[in-house]
């Protein structure tokens, strides 16, 4: 049996590319193999864990089942495109360091890049769509209230408005 | 990398109905969140696909020229849920589609494919037969038209027929004119699960305040989705009261079949279909500005 290849261009973290990919690859198979973006991790694989998860078009995607094949055309992000020109992390990345969100880190560049969707609509969510909003994603260390807070405390940071008092 | 033995794309609905009669072996594949789950699974492992993913004209929500809504099969559940025709027309079915997976599945998974997929459990289903849509499909011979009902053939099996791809869900206008409705799905989560079963139900008021008519359909209450048509004859011509709402809940034990599985009892089945009627129609006489006596 011949691979099928298949010629796409696209954007990746703001440069245009150029790639044949097997019709057989997935967007994390492209992206990490490819182009060693290494921050989109292999979970369940199965579109479930949100590890994988990039921004494709200005949507959240679960890159393990999204055909690389679809790319062409297409504006995707990853994580590595939120660090400053000389490695600085974003201000959602300190978050989650300061609110000790971080773990094992596995499903960490997933569950930003919903965090950046969340943050660039600009609009302010309640706690309980904060949750609906992160629920695609599967963390097995921090019980997810160190997540939800990072997020949160974010989102009320660029929105100049003060962090409500939690009752 | 997934296990395909072949991969035709699709750019447009001509193309697709071309390969389907070229690959009549090649299944259909729109965002993949079950066709590549199973495959990487085995169940579907060494397919032919055909890609109709790259076909935007089957994108969005619009009116046709009699108003009824019309649903492109590629819309996405999150698509559906932030459109303004469906917030207007049909909101419970935007309601419904936000229930599915999580945000990211909610992006990629599209209401043709949840109901090509033929399974009980869509979330989308339950609401599409309980407000009488149309299925349409695309083929060689033109356009074919069928109620939702009579597309469901049994469980996991669809009236797509060869050559043909599904283009289009309509809701029509008398169908949602005047209409109110709402869904519940029961799970064991709040997100990434499986419905253990699915209630929708909506309503019309006369003038008079009595239901000019009540229509609730199941997911998970049988092998594929159904209408409980004992409980919409119960509730029609009658003045919306808690007594109604209890014995048109309890009508639906003459309709639905559901079975045993290991997410669920019959029974329990069976009792929470009977509480999700009982709920789900006080809520849509309320959505629809009436008064439970």
């Amino acid at each position: 049996m011949s691979i099928q290849y298949k010629e796409i261009h696209c954007t990746i973290n703001g440069s245009p590319v150029d790639r044949m990919v097997d019709v057989r690859a997935s967007l994390t198979d492209l992206l990490r193999n490819d182009f060693r973006l290494t921050s989109v991790k292999k979970g369940c694989e199965v579109g479930e864990c949100g590890a994988c998860n990039v921004i494709i078009d200005g949507e959240c995607f679960n890159s393990c089942i999204y055909l690389a094949i679809w790319a062409d055309g297409k504006n995707i992000r990853t994580l590595e495109s939120l660090l400053g020109p000389n490695g600085e992390l974003s201000d959602i990345q300190q978050a989650f360091i300061d609110e000790a969100a971080v773990q094992c880190g596995f499903c960490t560049p997933g569950f930003i890049m919903s965090a950046v969707e969340i943050l660039e609509s600009g609009r302010e969510y309640t706690d309980d769509e904060l949750r609906k909003l992160l629920s695609g994603h599967l963390c097995r260390c921090t019980g997810y209230e160190n997540i939800i807070r990072a997020v949160k405390k974010t989102m009320y940071r660029r929105l100049g408005k003060p962090l409500p008092e939690t009752t | 990398m997934y296990d395909i033995k072949a991969l035709y794309e699709a750019g447009s609905v001509a193309e697709a109905v071309r390969l389907r009669v070229e690959h009549p072996e090649a299944q259909i594949i729109a965002g993949g969140s079950d066709v590549l789950v199973q495959i990487r699974e085995g169940r579907r492992a060494g397919v032919e696909l055909i890609s109709i993913y790259g076909i935007d004209a089957l994108r969005g929500v619009t009116l046709d020229e009699a108003e009824n809504l019309r649903i492109g099969s590629l819309t996405s559940f999150s698509h559906i849920t932030r459109d303004p025709l469906i917030q207007r027309h049909c909101p419970v079915l935007g309601e419904a589609v936000d229930q599915v997976g999580g945000p990211q599945i909610r992006n990629i998974g599209t209401i043709g494919g949840n109901t090509c997929n033929g399974v009980t459990s869509a979330d989308s289903a339950s609401t599409l037969f309980a407000w009488d849509a149309v299925i349409e499909l695309t083929g060689p011979e033109g356009v074919r038209r069928l109620p939702i009902a009579d597309f469901y053939l049994r469980a996991g099996k669809v009236d797509v027929r060869p050559g043909e791809i599904q283009t289009a869900i309509l809701i029509p206008r008398e169908s949602y004119e005047n209409c109110y409705g709402h869904y519940i799905k029961y799970a064991m989560r709040s997100a990434m699960d499986i419905a253990t079963l699915g209630c929708s139900v909506n309503v019309r008021l006369s003038p008079d305040g009595t239901i000019a008519r009540a229509r609730i359909a199941y997911g998970v209450a049988g092998p594929v989705p159904l209408r409980a048509a004992t409980a919409e004859a119960v509730a029609r011509g009658q003045i919306p009261s808690r007594a109604l709402a209890d014995r048109f809940a309890r009508a639906v034990l003459e309709d639905i079949h559901p079975r045993d599985s290991w997410r669920a009892a019959k029974d329990f089945r069976e009792h929470i279909a009977v509480e999700t009627a009982r709920r789900a129609f006080c809520e849509s006489v309320r959505r629809a500005g009436g008064e439970l006596a």
